[in-house]
């Protein structure tokens, strides 16, 4: 039986995509059998980074109507073995996604994956509700910034009531935090929420801070998952955050901001 | 208290002013959630009976819904008009 993790925020932009890969890539690499699906049909993103856009023949909406297998439809990654993608549609609509459906697919991949994770599009509305119906686990993606935090928070409601696990009277879907393109030197100077108001405003538990960082467009111009990229900021944030996922203490980093001389001369500590 | 953090004090944080309205909404937001499905129309059913007797404003009544793990709490306020000021 996989566990299904969804990777939702409710805004848009703020880093759900970039988790996807990172994170999927990251379980693969711990040798986890990873599926990682775009459910962002109609703009599809999630191929291009992870690299594998010109490979795309079939997609996640030819499956659902029958027009292609599952095994047609995956992608196997170029990195590693273990991953898998099933991209969006991009030519079709979100109607063309329905409950049933996914349900099926999820279900098939279930039997011979460990993990499955679902890249929501934005928003509250259909793609981001397959996206997150049948999950196990949430991944909670937010920026410190007042309209990401109020989505994200409209997001756990949704978890709370809309999903299978809900209206089934399940055991809840379990949530976690990833607070994306943090500037600790930015929370110093009063300028931007830090992590402990996010984490005070949410309550959730935090599985990871990812730093802002050149190196998430650098990835993406070369359609390489951040993580594998490790000697970067952001590939040792994302690495940090599946090891926690999996059960791994790791103390939290790229919370504190970087010293500048002026910094040493007057910050102190 | 060193020289940098001094610099820093007289400016207002913008970061404090977001946390406190997002704490704010979000408490605000959170408990209409849990309201119940009823509680619009019941809203506006009593006010249409407090209508008939009382001359208010939409803005003198506010209701509050509240729900801890004991009980369930709906709040109806009314400010009722100010006599004195009654020109007839
Ligand atoms: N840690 C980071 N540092 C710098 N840039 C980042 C970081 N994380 C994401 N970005 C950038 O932010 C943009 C949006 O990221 P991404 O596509 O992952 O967001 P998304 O939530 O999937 O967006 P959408 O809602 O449109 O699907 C991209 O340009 C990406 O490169
Ligand atoms: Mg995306």
């Amino acid at each position: 039986m996989a566990r299904i993790i969804v990777v939702t925020s409710g805004k848009g932009g703020v880093g759900k995509t970039t988790t996807s890969a990172a994170v999927s890539m990251g379980l693969a690499k711990k040798g986890h059998k990873t599926a990682v699906i775009d459910f962002d049909v109609g703009l599809r993103n999630l191929d291009l980074i992870m690299g594998c856009e010109r490979r795309v023949v079939y997609d996640f909406v030819n499956v659902i109507n029958g027009e292609a297998t599952l095994n047609q439809a995956l992608i196997r990654d170029k990195h590693c073995d273990n991953l898998y993608i099933l991209p969006a549609s991009q030519t079709r609509d979100k109607d063309s996604l329905s409950l049933e459906g996914v349900g099926k697919i999820l279900d098939e991949l279930s039997k011979t994956f460990d993990y499955i994770v679902c890249d929501s599009p934005a928003g509250i509305e259909k793609g981001a509700h397959l996206a997150m119906y049948f999950a196990d686990d949430a991944f909670v993606v937010t920026n410190p910034e007042v309209s990401s935090v109020r989505d994200s928070d409209r997001m756990l409601g949704l978890l709370a009531s809309k999903s299978r696990r809900a209206e089934l009277n399940e055991e809840p879907i379990k949530e976690y935090l990833i607070l994306s393109r943090y500037s600790p030197d930015r929370v110093k100077l009063g300028e931007m929420l830090s992590v402990n108001d996010v984490q005070e405003i949410l309550s959730l538990h935090l599985l990871g801070v990812t730093p802002e960082s050149k190196s998430v467009l650098n990835a993406s111009n070369s359609g390489t998952p951040v993580i594998l990229d490790e000697k970067s900021d952001a590939g040792q944030a994302y690495a940090d955050i599946v090891a926690r996922y999996l059960g791994e203490e790791k103390p939290h980093r790229f919370i504190d901001e970087k010293k500048g001389l002026f910094g040493k001369l007057f910050g102190g500590k | 208290m060193n020289l940098l953090d001094y610099f820093r004090s007289s400016k207002i944080s913008t970061a404090a002013v977001a946390k406190e309205r997002l704490q704010i909404l979000v408490a605000h937001e959170r408990s209409s959630r849990n309201q119940p499905s009823y509680l619009p129309q019941l809203q506006k059913e009593l006010l249409e009976v407090i209508k008939k007797y009382i001359h208010v404003d939409q803005e003198a009544i506010s209701f509050n819904f509240e729900q801890d793990d004991h009980q369930e709490t709906l709040e109806l306020n009314i400010v009722l008009p100010d006599l004195s000021h009654k020109k007839n």
